[in-house]
């Protein structure tokens, strides 16, 4: 029995320890936005963010995360119009669809860290996010579009 | 506690009258403490710091014996200890203390100023550093001579604290502070597991001051003497970050592919400093150190979020990385973020810790 934050409601999750958070989410909490793609933390489709970091849940147990906040992309933003979202929508970014909220997740915790990203910043931190329908140009587009904005809301 | 010897398990030490100590008077106690004799005469286990205890001031044995005999009786009796014949005969450690124990105070160092000999007092006879991180001899005893030289404790290395720190960044006062108040410090890297609990438990508010953390950080961070050498950590901070993006961009090499899909979203620091949250692996001493064996432990079981820097969780990639691949990235992160000579036998030892981590979970 492990007990976290989720998305700013405490639940308890009934499944043992070594569960992988991703499972949690998704059958046991029913929260389907964060995505399977390869179990074993190297597409990003499963990222969520504890504590605010971006984090794979197909590898993380459950019992890592007891008293932890967990965001998923449902949380990221109460209305869903997070910056990024926004710049996702308006640029068209995704295809299928299926790896983009674990990319947007990715792409929150860059903004945090890296404000200001270089395209060497998008680089390294979004190396594990694979996006086989290869979005890759507008997912770009969309991160520095996003912390443009950003950085706009920051300063007036 | 399990050792080399077998497992020993700590005693009630509940007031209780027939299980614990509640019929021990304060001579009892103290000689417990300094000497390693139990009230009925029997010698104890140097698994019981008394050789470290037999330091304390006798105002902090008394006010210790106040604290536990104040405490709620509880009856209970622990198992007796696994260690085979002869090992387990408690009158052989007289012949243990005659090699090995020297009883006595501390005694403050007059060259030395106030906060130093505090920090002393705590590290050696409270703290117990070097139960950890001196290495023993096959008796168990430390060994005098390579006092904090560092030592393998429960399948983790416990670096060595004196100029052998293999940390590519010097120890300061201020960042042993750090380390030791929050389980972090952001040129070095986060705490794991024993040391996770002598940071949040042992050493943790409201028990122990700030003065008394920095009094034990001024110890270690002068241990040979002088103040760390500070001039070159900026130089040293940015060569460390001029490696970080390294496999980001097109690369050949398999082991930098995997290093950049597995690890690099949250290692990877642009500089001019490395972010707290972001551990920076050119600077942590688990690449540095002469064996692999922190690097192998934290990639196959990760950070929980009971352990390390609070709020950091890293997953577990035992599942997911073969053991050729575990290999691979600790010899492509040797090779690529230090200029330390390769591990040698790399994927037997992941293999074997695997082994040793799956048998004690």
């Amino acid at each position: 029995m492990t007990t976290f934050n989720l998305n700013g409601h405490t639940v308890s999750a009934g499944s043992p320890d070594d569960a992988p958070l991703l499972w949690v989410i998704r059958d046991e909490l029913g929260l389907t936005g964060t995505k399977f793609g390869c179990g074993i933390g190297m597409c990003g489709a499963c990222t969520v963010h504890i504590e605010g970091r971006a984090t794979r849940s197909c590898i993380t147990p459950v019992g890592a995360v007891a008293g932890a906040n967990v965001t998923t992309i449902e949380g990221l933003d109460p209305d869903g119009r997070h910056p990024l979202q926004m710049a996702w929508l308006e640029l068209q970014v995704p295809q299928c669809g299926y790896c983009q909220s674990g990319q947007i997740m990715q792409a929150a915790t860059l903004l945090r860290d890296y404000p200001n990203p270089t395209d060497r910043d998008i680089n390294a931190v979004m190396a594990g996010s694979v996006c086989r329908c290869m979005t890759y140009v507008r997912i770009r587009k969309a991160i520095k579009l996003a912390a443009e904005r950003m950085a706009g809301a920051n300063r007036s | 506690m399990h050792t080399p010897f077998g497992s020993i398990y700590g005693t009630n030490i509940t007031p209780d009258p027939k299980t614990g100590i509640g019929v021990w008077s304060l001579k009892a106690f103290t000689r417990t403490m300094r000497e390693g004799v139990a009230r009925d005469g029997s010698h104890l286990f140097p698994a019981f710091p008394y050789y470290a205890f037999t330091k304390l001031s006798d105002g902090d044995v008394r006010a210790l014996y106040a604290y536990l005999m104040t405490r709620p009786a509880v009856s209970n009796t622990v198992p007796g200890n696994t260690f085979p014949f002869p090992l387990n005969i408690r009158a052989l450690q007289e012949g243990w203390k005659i090699l090995f124990f020297r009883s006595g105070r501390y005694k403050a160092d007059p060259s030395r100023g106030d906060e130093w000999n505090r920090g002393a007092y705590l590290a050696e006879g409270l703290s117990d550093c070097s139960g950890c991180h001196t290495p023993r001899n096959p008796l168990g005893a430390e060994e005098a001579r390579r006092a904090y030289a560092g030592a393998l404790v429960e399948g983790w290395i416990a670096p060595a604290l004196t100029e052998a720190n293999p940390s590519p960044i010097p120890w300061t006062q201020e960042d042993l502070f750090t380390y030791l108040r929050t389980g972090l410090s952001p040129l070095h890297g986060p705490t794991d597991t024993t040391m996770t609990q002598v940071i949040r438990n042992a050493l943790a508010l409201p028990v122990v001051p700030d003065s008394d953390i920095r009094a034990m950080a001024l110890y270690f961070s002068e241990m040979n003497q002088a103040p760390p050498d500070t001039t070159n950590i900026k130089a040293t901070t940015r060569r460390a970050l001029a490696t970080s993006y390294l496999g980001s961009g097109q690369e050949y090499d398999p082991d930098a592919e995997l290093y950049a899909s597995a690890c690099m979203s949250c290692h990877y620091n642009a500089g001019p400093v490395p972010l707290p949250v972001r551990p920076e692996l050119a600077l942590n001493s688990s690449l540095t150190l002469s064996e692999p064996t922190n690097f192998i432990q934290v990639v196959l079981n990760g950070v929980g979020d009971t352990e390390g820097a609070p709020g950091l969780v890293m997953p577990a990639y035992g599942a997911s990385l073969t053991n050729s691949e575990i290999a691979g990235l600790a010899a492509y992160l040797r090779r690529t973020r230090t200029s330390r000579p390769p591990w040698p036998d790399l994927e037997k030892k992941v293999v074997a810790i695997r082994q040793e981590s799956a048998a004690s979970h």
